[in-house]
């Protein structure tokens, strides 16, 4: 008994690891007014970055940097259309998805000449039962908390988010916030992917983040837009993934489809106010034009 | 007469002006897809070529774009009829599974019925299966206020699962990835049964239902009452429920008619392609590919025709590209340019600064700023 509940908390821990940075980079996004439905393909940049640094030079300390500087390059795309040219964040979300989804797979096949999955490259070997990404993602989550709730800066951030004029009459700079949150998501959500490719395994698969960007949008919401909160809920929806997997391995009769789905469930429950109601921040997802009244 | 005339005119210029700007959109994002085969030294033409030919090579071909374009073209509609609500029915992907689904089971279960109203009844289940799953989020929205993008991205997983559980479990064919197969009495008609043309595509007859569903739209929004009220409560919430209009039931009633164009187009996937549901993966892409189509087709019905046929196009040109040695994801790069172009209004932006700039220039070069 002892045994099972050992390997489920590892494993749970294990599977939310990687929701936590993406998670972590949505609420900076959201709290600061901009709709990041974009993380999943920026998760899959950063995964895929990861490993063809990692390739390339050997190091994956160096792929991890890569995999920061690319999917904050993304991030940027999203700043930039969204604050300078007002368009959709949504649609442009949703882009970048299509657009990361496409770009790795014909990266992929243009470098390693072969569809499917990259070869092995060198990885972050784990540091007892983690890796060093669980390590790291403890860390963000309490500097996250530390930033947004104990520091002026994240006061702006949540001013600009909640009331984006009042904040601007203040003298904050609107834009300049939006900026610095939408890429800080990206790169955020980058270090989410490489924690896929080079933290758990050794390689970058097609499809291998399959809608891991999601969830993590999913684990911020239920976590109500808080760094601490949407921890807890990546680990809560780690844990119906590794219930999942031990009850397959245990032979349990859970549908598996069931658990698949818990996640989403919750969090339209929690969007709808049946679990404790989950407020966007008031601007979350509307441009800022100065001078408009 | 004259007055008639201008006016024809003057609307005609206004249309071209609303086509130019995409299409300089896509024009671009093939000029971007060209330069990045080209920087992997490819030939940017054979890919092109390929491409073309790929779709619209001959009648079969053809015929194999257009299974695509239906379903392009419906999910389009989806996504365009949610947006001129001031919807984002980013759910047409689960509206789309469900709906499939329920075509499956309405296909298998209730046989024995007459051909036509078999088919007929079929797509009506796909279509009501769709229109519940997105009335749902719209009831959402109206009633508790929570967000239709995050609702709608959760019942894409739900959809998904719930499928793949239906599946592998009611509908499945023993040890088979996917379900039974539908009666043929649900089937809808192939043009390949009496046109030689079509010998060796799945054309069938969803494209005239796609067409007519588009027509059908385009009269529920710009024809009745109540389509002036779903695009006021698009254009304004605040100044519609003013003018008396319910914003509430207009925000569920444009969810659900946006549902049953997702989940008709997934019914048509059942009762026209398929004739079976497989056990997913991943997404179909077929929802989300209704984005682009809406937002190219700048959420016009008869837009969303146009570029159902130019995405279905690029769908189905892209495994030739890749027998040449292109990979097809190329395709979806310039799919997703596209839409970064159309969605930020780009050329539309960059032609109004150059404008302004020049303006700017003549009136310092007259003196009259300084």
């Amino acid at each position: 008994m002892l045994s099972i509940i050992s390997i489920l908390v590892a494993s749970t821990i294990r599977s939310a690891t990687p929701l936590i940075f993406p998670a972590l980079g949505g609420t900076f996004s959201e709290r600061s007014g901009v709709v990041n439905i974009g993380l999943d393909g920026m998760m899959a940049v950063g995964a895929f970055s990861a490993v063809l640094v990692s390739y390339k030079t050997g190091s994956p300390l160096l792929g991890l940097f890569g995999a920061m500087i690319i999917g904050g390059l993304f991030g940027w795309l999203l700043a930039f259309l969204s604050i300078h040219f007002k368009a959709n964040q949504v649609v442009v979300g949703t882009a970048i998805n299509i657009l990361a989804g496409s770009l790795t797979t014909f990266l992929l096949v243009e470098i390693w000449g072969k569809p499917g999955q990259t070869d092995n490259v060198n990885y972050f070997t784990p540091w007892g039962p983690f890796n060093m990404f669980t390590y790291l993602a403890l860390i963000l989550v309490l500097v996250s908390y530390y930033v947004l709730y104990k520091t002026p800066f994240g006061l702006r951030i949540r001013a600009v988010g909640e009331h984006p004029r009042a904040a601007d009459t203040l003298g904050v700079n609107v834009y300049m916030m939006r900026y610095i949150c939408v890429i800080l998501s990206g790169i955020l959500a980058g270090i989410g992917g490489a924690s896929l490719s080079i933290g758990s395994i050794s390689l970058f698969k097609e499809g291998m983040v399959a809608g891991k960007g999601f969830i993590a949008l999913a684990a911020m919401i239920f976590g109500k837009w808080h760094p601490i909160g949407a921890a807890l809920a990546c680990l809560f929806f780690g844990l119906a993934d590794a219930i999942q997997t031990i009850s397959m391995s245990y032979g349990l009769n859970v549908p598996k489809e069931f658990l698949f789905a818990l996640p989403y469930m919750l969090t339209m429950l929690a969007v709808s106010g049946l679990v404790g109601k989950a407020t966007a921040p008031a601007a979350d997802g509307i441009p800022y034009e100065k001078g408009e009244k | 007469m004259e007055n008639w005339i201008n006016e024809l005119k003057s609307s005609l210029k206004n249309t071209m002006k609303e086509i130019l700007y995409p299409l300089a959109a896509i024009v671009i994002s093939f000029i971007a897809g060209a330069i990045l085969v080209y920087a992997f030294g490819k030939s940017p033409i054979t890919a092109y070529k390929a491409l073309f030919f790929g779709a619209l090579g001959d009648w079969n071909k053809i015929g194999e774009t257009l299974v695509t374009t239906t379903t392009l073209i419906l999910t389009g509609l989806s996504v365009a009829f949610a947006f001129r609500c001031g919807l984002f029915n980013i759910g047409a992907e689960g509206q789309f599974i469900m709906g499939g689904v329920a075509a499956l089971w309405a296909g298998w279960a209730l046989s024995g019925l007459p051909p036509i109203l078999h088919v007929t009844v079929t797509l009506l289940a796909g279509a009501l299966a769709g229109g519940i799953w997105a009335g749902i989020v719209g009831w959402l929205k109206a009633k508790v206020g929570s967000h239709e993008v995050i609702n709608s991205i959760m019942m894409n997983y739900i959809a998904m699962n719930l499928s793949n559980y239906l599946i592998m479990t009611v509908f499945n064919e023993p040890d088979k990835a996917f379900s039974y197969e539908i009666a043929p009495t649900a089937k809808l008609w192939r043009f390949a049964e009496s046109f030689v043309q079509f010998k060796y595509s799945r054309l069938h007859t969803g494209i005239i239902i796609a067409l007519i569903v588009a027509l059908i739209a385009y009269y529920i929004l710009n024809k009745t009452i109540r389509g002036y009220e779903i695009r006021a409560v698009g254009f304004n919430p605040s100044a519609s429920e003013y003018g008396g209009i319910n914003v509430n039931r207009n925000i569920i009633l444009a969810m659900v008619i946006s549902g049953l164009f997702s989940g008709l187009a997934g019914g048509i996937q059942t009762a026209g392609v398929q004739y079976r549901v497989n056990n997913l993966f991943g997404f179909t892409g077929y929802g989300f590919d209704g984005i682009s189509v809406a937002l190219v087709g700048n959420n016009h019905p008869i837009g969303v025709i146009l570029s159902g046929v130019l995405f279905g196009a690029l769908q189905k040109g892209g495994p030739m590209m890749q027998i040449e040695g292109i990979p097809k994801e190329v395709v979806g790069i310039i799919q997703g340019i596209i839409i970064l172009f159309v969605a930020s209004n780009f050329v539309r932006v960059m032609v109004q600064k150059y404008k302004e700039n020049k303006e700017i220039k003549a009136q310092v070069a007259k003196g009259e700023v300084k």
